[in-house]
């Protein structure tokens, strides 16, 4: 997956990042593993007390926006396999 | 050596300014977390290099930061602020109920004896405490459930506990205050509040004299004469002398008695400052001079400070944790302004010249006085 630049420095990490995920491929197991891996990210995707997307943040794969999928939603296949990234993206707004 | 470090929090960033005693020569670090709203950093009392800051953003929310040296490194600590049980709703600026909702971290107040320990003040107003480094935090949630919580409504800046004020001779007792409900004090560490906003008086709400519902900017007290509270509000500057049980106005002859900072001298408990800006809607010193005004006699009369500050076409705002003081023998007197400059007076305020003039937006300014 790929995160924004933000989150990139606050989790120490450079480019993609990479997980394994067990069990069902969903977004909600992906962002539980990256929290998991990154517990820094924690709150800063997805509110901790409700879990819900934060409001200036969207996920995107293989050219469809996840950001209103029900959490339980299944990964694409390209993204399962890695042969694409599920994409965390900031909205692009100044401030 | 004795010397001083003054944390900045700005609009992108977090920045520390050091210097010795003489505070001629200044080192700046940072920014630190860059391009991240820094609201406020603040040292432990306890221990000099354990500090901690709020870090946010609109996109990514709230993030609490802690250095166990002096702000050279950082490491992200806790940032889950959940209000106790049901959080219910407050009063929107039009009047109708609002849920109660977390922003941000807008004040950090560590213990004055344990590093561990420490405070945060948040919008939506509450109160929440870490005694644990701030991995953990726990609403103090007396307070917002005080009888009054349902009634209270945001200022223009947003619902924030911005103010918190820990007793030295008395553990239990704290004071808070929010925009715009006003002051609250607690004596038995948070449990249970009281409002203490008696002899406020705000033109332009529907109870001029009510209990809540007063725009307090902020507060400040000398540590030796923890009873006496000043305070700067929306307009009007004003003193208690009774732990904020009744408050007297001592705006004197101030040329605006609005404003936002006020603090004390460290060695002169009569000795305060405020910062006059023109009005709410005019967020910039009247005719466009930048003067920080000195009551030597704990308020009514002032004179103004302008050595080194300027003293023509300046717009710019100084926010109400934007002024500290270090306890130096000659009491330094600092202050940061939404035009990214942070000026220092060696001499109490006599004299002023700029650390730094061009930071972004200063949001906070604290100072720590070294051994």
């Amino acid at each position: 997956m790929e995160l924004p630049a933000h989150l990139r420095t606050l989790a120490h990490v450079s480019g993609e990042v990479h997980l394994e995920l067990r069990g069902e491929a969903t977004v909600c197991a992906l962002l539980n593993e990256l929290e998991a891996r990154y517990p820094m990210l924690r709150g800063t995707i997805r509110d901790q007390v409700t879990n819900e997307r934060r409001p200036f943040v969207r996920f995107f794969a293989c050219e469809e926006d996840y950001s209103h999928e029900l959490p339980e939603t299944p990964l694409p296949a390209a993204v399962v396999t890695g042969a694409e990234p599920f994409l965390i993206v900031g909205a692009m707004a100044g401030g | 050596m004795s010397g001083v470090r003054v944390l900045v929090g700005t609009k992108k960033g977090a920045f520390v300014l050091s210097s010795d005693g003489k505070r001629e020569q200044w080192d700046v670090s940072g920014p630190h977390f860059a391009g991240w709203e820094i609201y406020h950093l603040k040292g432990s009392p306890a221990d000099p290099n354990r500090l901690y800051a709020s870090q946010s953003t609109g996109w990514f929310g709230q993030l609490i930061q802690r250095s166990n040296d002096g702000g050279k490194t950082w490491e992200p600590v806790g940032n889950k602020f959940e209000y106790d049980g049901i959080a219910g709703t407050h009063l929107w600026y039009d009047g109708t109920p609002h849920p109660w909702k977390f922003a941000r971290v807008w004040h950090l107040e560590p213990s004055l004896t344990d590093p561990d320990v420490l405070h945060a003040g948040v919008e939506d107003a509450a109160l929440f405490r870490s005694t644990d480094g701030a991995r953990n935090w726990e609403e103090l949630s007396g307070l917002r459930r005080h009888g009054t919580g349902a009634s209270w409504q945001p200022g223009a800046g947003g619902m924030c506990l911005h103010t918190i004020i820990l007793d030295p001779s008395q553990p239990d007792r704290i004071f808070i205050a929010i925009s715009a409900a006003g002051a609250f004090r607690s004596d038995d560490a948070g449990k249970t509040w009281k409002p203490i906003n008696r002899g406020l008086k705000s033109v332009g709400i529907p109870d001029p004299t009510a209990e809540v519902g007063h725009c307090v900017h902020h507060i400040a007290m000398h540590p030796s004469r923890p009873g006496v509270l000043f305070m700067q509000k929306h307009w009007d500057v004003m003193r208690s002398d009774d732990a904020g049980d009744s408050w007297q106005e001592v705006s004197g002859n101030l040329p605006t008695d609005f404003g936002f900072a006020i603090d004390v001298h460290a060695h002169e408990p009569e000795t305060i400052y405020v910062v006059p800006i023109k009005s709410d809607s005019e967020h910039y010193p009247p005719d466009g001079k930048l003067r920080v005004y000195r009551s030597k006699s704990g308020g009514n009369d002032w004179e103004a400070l302008t050595k080194g500050l300027p003293q023509r076409d300046c717009y710019v705002n100084v926010l109400r944790d934007a002024m500290a003081v270090d306890s130096l023998d000659s009491c330094g007197v600092y202050f940061g302004t939404t035009g990214g400059q942070v000026y220092a007076s060696a001499d109490a305020g006599d004299n002023w010249a700029p650390i730094v003039r061009d930071l972004p937006a200063v949001l906070s300014v604290e100072v720590q006085t070294l051994g």
